[in-house]
């Protein structure tokens, strides 16, 4: 479906983008930096109660405060990107890779196959994603391998849905009959001629869905059930410090500024890409 | 003709049904996943292997798990959701009075957040292109984009801190006066309010955005038709379909934000409960929570895609 790149332009995927969407990238690029380099850039160690004061603002010292116990914000957050950003990569990896992968063996495969996954993935797209993470959490609780898994479970039915839509039409298309003719197995035709068709509108899914499990992962973290102490991601910054909120304190605004920048920057950067791979929702 | 919608509804009501049994199988393999013996854990401290086993057959906890789910499904139709493992309190009582209070602050909310929300999407659509338009954009991106938490401390720190307009924590036990009340309401209306209505505007906005690039309003331009009767006597009309089925589609954003902002500033609903109830893993009040959430959810959807087969003038 999607048509070669133009050539004319370059630069990532092959598009030129707007200025928009190069700070975007940048902002992205940046905390990605910091989650692979946290340990070497943080300026206290995080765990350390640093500060004689609580809730300490905005100094020199301590460039973004210090949080309910005195610890370094700066070096939390820059800790915290590990977190937010790894489970979320990993969770969304599971996810959208399950969801393609089942999502092309509907359309390849057909008949009964689609139609049960079909109707069972519609039922979990039923469940509200943050009731699904409450119940899942409660059940088994919150270790990290057990968060990463429950985030992907959730967004496993978006993606299905998303590719299985997308490969339903290449699957109808002549070159597909000609390979089916030629006597391709399933497995050659899903790979070989159907992946390639749909990847790039799949990637721009996989940013969107990225989002989502950012989002889902810090409201859980904010509710207390997503990451554990002493361990914290974004989300569990703001539970810990929620209290400073009246006090208008940097502990609460540092982390949140710090999500809104992540998820911003990525649906920006998604918004940026030409209209033919974006709009391909089913 | 009629009787092809009326079939068409069926089949997806019947549909539904089917979703709120497999949903809330889903609730009850997930609820029972749990590791450890619920008898076991229930007894504490006297948990002789004698009592440990008279409780299990007390609470069929040795049936297959098929007979449990359908026992507590039969319980949940008549209305009896069993007891609390808490604090051993019928969980309909429990329940009964927190329901009401989340329903006010839903319904409330969606009193304020959708005439807003249209006005400001319809608007928006028709002024595309716009600095109007634009800083519309930006704010509902920006409100979509961001964790409804962040949302609510902002509106905290905007409100409560900076202008002091409004209380940051809300109570709902000692209400004597309507300024008791505004105070109450104000801060968790507030907030949920901006997370739905940036919902609303973007749908809203699309819907009529489609409706007003279809042919015949280039052909009522064409005729020399003035603006505002293209959009209210052309557009609108035609657009209230998808309108109507966003609106559906983004009040099912209610229930994410409720869950956060009951939290946030302790209203005592029954997404504050279902949330306590998860950090003292108390089961059969978090299936119960948890059903009436997917219960409302499906509803809201239902009524969406009701509304689009509706709404499609080919099946009429």
């Amino acid at each position: 479906m999607t048509q070669s790149a133009p050539t004319k332009s370059a630069g990532l995927f092959g598009y030129r983008l707007s200025p928009v969407g190069s700070i975007a990238f940048l902002v992205i690029l940046f905390w990605a930096v910091i989650a692979i380099f946290g340990p070497q850039i943080a300026p206290y160690p995080v765990g350390k109660i640093v500060d004689m004061d609580y809730f300490g603002p905005m100094s020199a010292k301590f460039w973004l405060g210090s949080d309910y116990l005195g610890r370094d914000m700066l070096s939390r957050i820059i800790l915290g990107a590990r977190y937010t950003l790894g489970i979320a990569l990993a969770g969304v990896l599971i996810a959208s890779t399950t969801g393609v992968v089942l999502g092309m063996a509907a359309a390849v495969v057909g008949g009964w196959f689609d139609t049960l996954l079909s109707r069972l993935m519609d039922a979990l797209i039923s469940i509200p994603s943050k009731l699904f993470g409450l119940v899942v959490v409660a059940a088994v609780g919150s270790s990290l391998p057990a968060l990463i898994l429950t985030l992907a479970v959730i967004y496993v039915p978006g993606a299905y849905r998303f590719a299985r839509a997308l490969a339903v039409n290449v699957n109808t298309m002549d070159f597909i009959t000609v390979a089916r003719i030629r006597g391709e197995n399933t497995l050659y035709l899903a790979i070989s001629e159907i992946l390639p068709n749909i990847i790039r509108p799949v990637l721009a899914d996989f940013g969107l869905r990225f989002v989502f499990i950012v989002l889902l992962l810090s409201g859980l973290s904010f509710l207390g059930l997503g990451v554990q102490p002493p361990l914290a991601d974004w989300g569990a910054l703001v539970h810990e410090n929620i209290q400073g909120l009246s006090l208008g304190a940097a502990a609460v605004i540092a982390p949140s500024l710090a999500i809104a920048s992540l998820t911003i920057s990525v649906n920006l950067l998604i918004d940026d890409l030409p209209r033919k791979i974006r709009d391909r929702s089913a | 003709m009629n009787a092809d919608i009326a079939s068409m509804i069926g089949k997806r009501l019947g549909l539904s049904a089917l979703t709120l049994l497999i949903v809330s199988f889903a609730v009850f393999v997930a609820t029972n996943l749990l590791p450890g013996d619920t008898a076991t854990i229930l007894l504490g401290q006297a948990a002789t292997p004698e009592a440990v086993a008279g409780l299990r057959q007390a609470m069929h906890l040795d049936d297959p798990a098929v007979f449990r789910f359908l026992r507590w499904l039969a319980g949940a139709v008549t209305g009896d959701f069993g007891t609390s493992y808490a604090n051993n309190m019928p969980i309909a009582t429990l329940i009964a009075g927190r329901f009401v209070n989340t329903m006010e602050l839903a319904g409330l909310t969606a009193v304020i957040a959708v005439p807003l929300a249209l006005t400001l999407g319809i608007t928006a659509a028709v002024l595309r292109g716009t600095l109007y338009d634009r800083i519309v954009a930006v704010l509902t991106i920006g409100v979509i984009s961001v964790p409804e938490f962040v949302v609510a401390s902002t509106a905290v720190l905007l409100f409560a801190v900076y202008l002091k307009w409004l209380p940051a924590i809300s109570f709902v036990n000692e209400v004597h006066s309507l300024t008791d009340l505004l105070r109450m309401y104000a801060m968790p209306v507030v907030t949920l309010t901006f997370v739905v209505s940036a919902q609303i505007i973007r749908m809203t906005r699309a819907a009529v955005i489609e409706t007003l690039s279809m042919p015949y309003v280039e052909m009522a331009l064409l005729k020399g038709a003035s603006r505002s009767r293209i959009v209210l006597r052309h557009a609108l009309p035609n657009s209230l379909g998808p309108i109507v089925n966003a609106l559906a589609l983004s009040l099912s954003y209610l229930i994410g934000g409720v869950i956060i902002i009951e939290t946030i500033f302790n209203y005592p609903g029954i997404a504050k409960l279902m949330v306590d109830a998860v950090a003292t893993r108390d089961l059969p009040l978090i299936q119960t929570c948890a059903l009436i959430f997917c219960l409302g959810y499906l509803i809201l959807i239902t009524i969406a895609d009701i509304i689009a087969i509706l709404s499609n003038p080919r099946l009429r």
